[in-house]
C-alpha cells in the first residue's frame, strides 16, 4: 500500500522534512522521491503546476501542495497519533505559531543565511527578537504541542536548520546561551527516532548553504 | 452561559471582512469595534502584540488572530450553521490551499498596482490578472467555490473585489474585461446579505486609496 502515498521532496527543504516527519510519526508508509530543484521532474510539474514546488503529496493519484495544507489532511485522513489538538481554540493557536514560524522566522532566518555584514548584522536582531518570542510558547511544557510532539513541534523543527545554517554563513543566531528553553526541546526532539530519520545531514547541508552564498554573491556582482 | 464576541476591525480591511462574512453568515452575534490604525487601542495591543494588527477576534475575553486562522476558527465552534469548510478531507485540503494561494498572492500584487507605476505596475497587473484566471479555473461552472453554497475560499477571496475598482482606476485597467467570470461569481455573493453587509463601497475604498496615495506621496 506504500504506492498509495508519494512525496516528493528535497533533503535540504525544511519543508520537505517536515512532511516527512508527519508521516513517519503517524506509521505512514510512503514512497519518497528526490527531486533536484535545477532540473524539476515532468510528474512534479504537473501536479503541483501552480507552484512547482516541493513537498508535493500524491495521494491515490491526487495531489496536495504547501507543507501546512498537507499537515492537516495527514491528521484528518490517518486519525491514528493525531499532531493538532482536539480543541478548537487550541487548533487556532497552533496555526497561529507555524504562521509565525513560515511568514516571520524563516524568511528572516533566509535573510541571515544569505547576507553579509550590517545587513546580517540587523537580520540577527529580528532573528533574536522572534526566537524569544517563540520560545515563551515552549515555556512549562515538554513540547510546543504539550507533553508529546506535536503539529507545531514538526512544523518548528525547522531549527534545527538553524545550526548548519548558523556555522555556514559565519553566524549562529540560536545559541544555547540565549535561547536554553528551545535547545532542550532540540535535546528532547532528538531522542524521537522518527526526527532523527528526518534531520538534514549537517555537513552536507553546510556544503549547500556554502555553495548557495556564494553563487548569490557571484550574482550580485 | 452566552458567548462574548468582540471584533477588532478596520472598515476597509479584507482580512476584517473575512471575518465579518463568516460571522454573518452563522448568524453569530458579536460586538464591531473600529480601529483606528495610526492609533491603535491598548485592548489591540494586549490582544495581538505579536503582530499589532487587525482582525482580532477575542471570543470569551481569549484572543484569535489571522483572518484564514479566525474563519476557521468560527467554522470549527459553530460547526452546525452555514458550514464554510467541506467535510471531505481532500476538498478541505484544496479549499485551504487556494485560501493560501489567494492571501499569498492577491493583496501583494494589488498593492503593487496601487503604489507603483511604470513597468513595475505592469508587471503587477499582468500577474494579478494572471491568478484570477487561475482562480476563474478553479472555480469553473460552479455558482461559488463552496459549491453550491458559500465557502471558505468565497469568504476569503471575495472582500477583494470591494479593492477591484481601486485597482481598475490606478492601473488604468478593466478587471471584468479579462475575468468575466471571477466579477460575475463576486456579483453572485454580493446578493447575499452577508457579504453585502460585510463590503464596503467600492467607490469608499477608492476614496480610501486616493487618501492613503496622497499622505504616503504616491503619485
Amino acid at each position: 500500500m506504500a504506492e498509495e502515498v508519494k512525496l516528493f521532496g528535497m533533503w535540504a527543504s525544511p519543508f520537505s522534512r517536515r512532511v516527512e516527519l508527519a508521516l513517519k510519526l503517524k506509521g505512514i508508509p510512503y514512497e519518497y522521491i528526490e527531486e533536484d530543484l535545477s532540473n524539476k521532474s515532468p510528474s512534479l510539474l504537473k501536479y503541483n503546476p501552480i507552484h512547482k514546488k516541493v513537498p508535493l503529496l500524491v495521494h491515490k493519484e491526487k495531489p496536495l501542495a504547501e507543507s501546512l495544507v498537507i499537515l492537516e489532511y495527514l491528521d484528518e485522513t490517518w486519525k491514528n497519533n493525531p499532531i493538532l489538538p482536539q480543541d478548537p481554540y487550541e487548533r487556532a493557536m497552533a496555526r497561529f505559531w507555524a504562521k509565525f514560524i513560515d511568514e516571520k522566522l524563516l524568511p528572516t532566518a533566509a535573510k541571515v543565511s544569505h547576507s553579509t555584514g550590517k545587513e546580517q548584522e540587523q537580520g540577527v536582531e529580528e532573528v533574536h527578537q522572534q526566537l524569544k518570542i517563540l520560545e515563551n510558547e515552549l515555556k512549562g511544557k515538554e513540547f510546543f504541542a504539550g507533553q508529546s510532539i506535536g503539529y507545531l513541534d514538526i512544523v518548528a523543527h525547522v531549527l534545527f536548520w538553524f545550526y548548519s545554517a548558523g556555522e555556514a554563513s559565519g553566524v549562529n543566531a540560536l545559541t544555547t546561551e540565549k535561547f536554553p528553553i528551545i535547545y532542550e526541546w532540540i535535546e528532547k526532539l532528538i531522542k524521537i527516532d522518527a526526527v532523527n530519520e528526518c534531520r538534514i545531514p549537517k555537513e552536507k547541508h553546510q556544503d549547500f548553504i556554502r555553495l548557495r552564498r556564494e553563487s548569490l554573491k557571484s550574482a550580485s556582482k | 452561559m452566552a458567548d462574548e464576541l468582540v471584533l477588532l476591525d478596520f472598515w476597509p480591511s479584507p482580512f476584517g471582512m473575512r471575518v465579518r462574512i463568516a460571522l454573518a453568515e452563522k448568524g453569530i452575534k458579536h460586538e464591531y469595534r473600529e480601529e483606528d490604525l495610526r492609533n491603535k487601542s491598548a485592548l489591540l495591543l494586549q490582544m495581538n502584540p505579536v503582530h499589532k494588527k487587525i482582525p482580532v477576534l477575542i471570543h470569551n475575553g481569549k484572543p484569535v488572530c489571522e483572518s484564514l486562522i479566525q474563519v476557521q476558527y468560527i467554522d470549527e465552534v459553530w460547526h452546525d450553521q452555514a458550514p464554510l469548510l467541506p467535510s471531505d478531507p481532500y476538498q478541505r485540503a484544496i479549499a485551504r490551499f487556494w485560501a493560501d494561494f489567494v492571501d499569498k498572492k492577491i493583496y501583494e500584487l494589488g498593492r503593487k498596482i496601487w503604489t507603483t507605476k511604470g513597468e513595475e505596475q505592469e508587471a503587477g497587473k499582468k500577474e494579478f490578472i494572471e491568478c484570477l484566471k487561475l482562480l476563474e479555473g478553479e472555480l469553473g461552472d460552479k455558482p461559488y467555490f463552496g459549491g453550491e453554497n458559500l465557502g471558505y475560499v468565497d469568504v476569503v477571496l471575495v472582500p477583494f473585489y470591494s479593492w477591484f475598482l481601486a485597482y481598475e482606476k490606478c492601473g488604468n485597467f478593466s478587471i471584468e474585461a479579462e475575468c468575466p467570470k471571477l466579477i460575475a461569481w463576486a456579483k453572485r455573493c454580493l446578493q447575499k446579505e452577508s457579504v453585502s453587509k460585510s463590503l464596503p463601497d467600492q467607490e469608499k475604498v477608492y476614496g480610501f486609496v486616493l487618501q492613503l496615495k496622497k499622505i504616503f506621496g504616491i503619485e
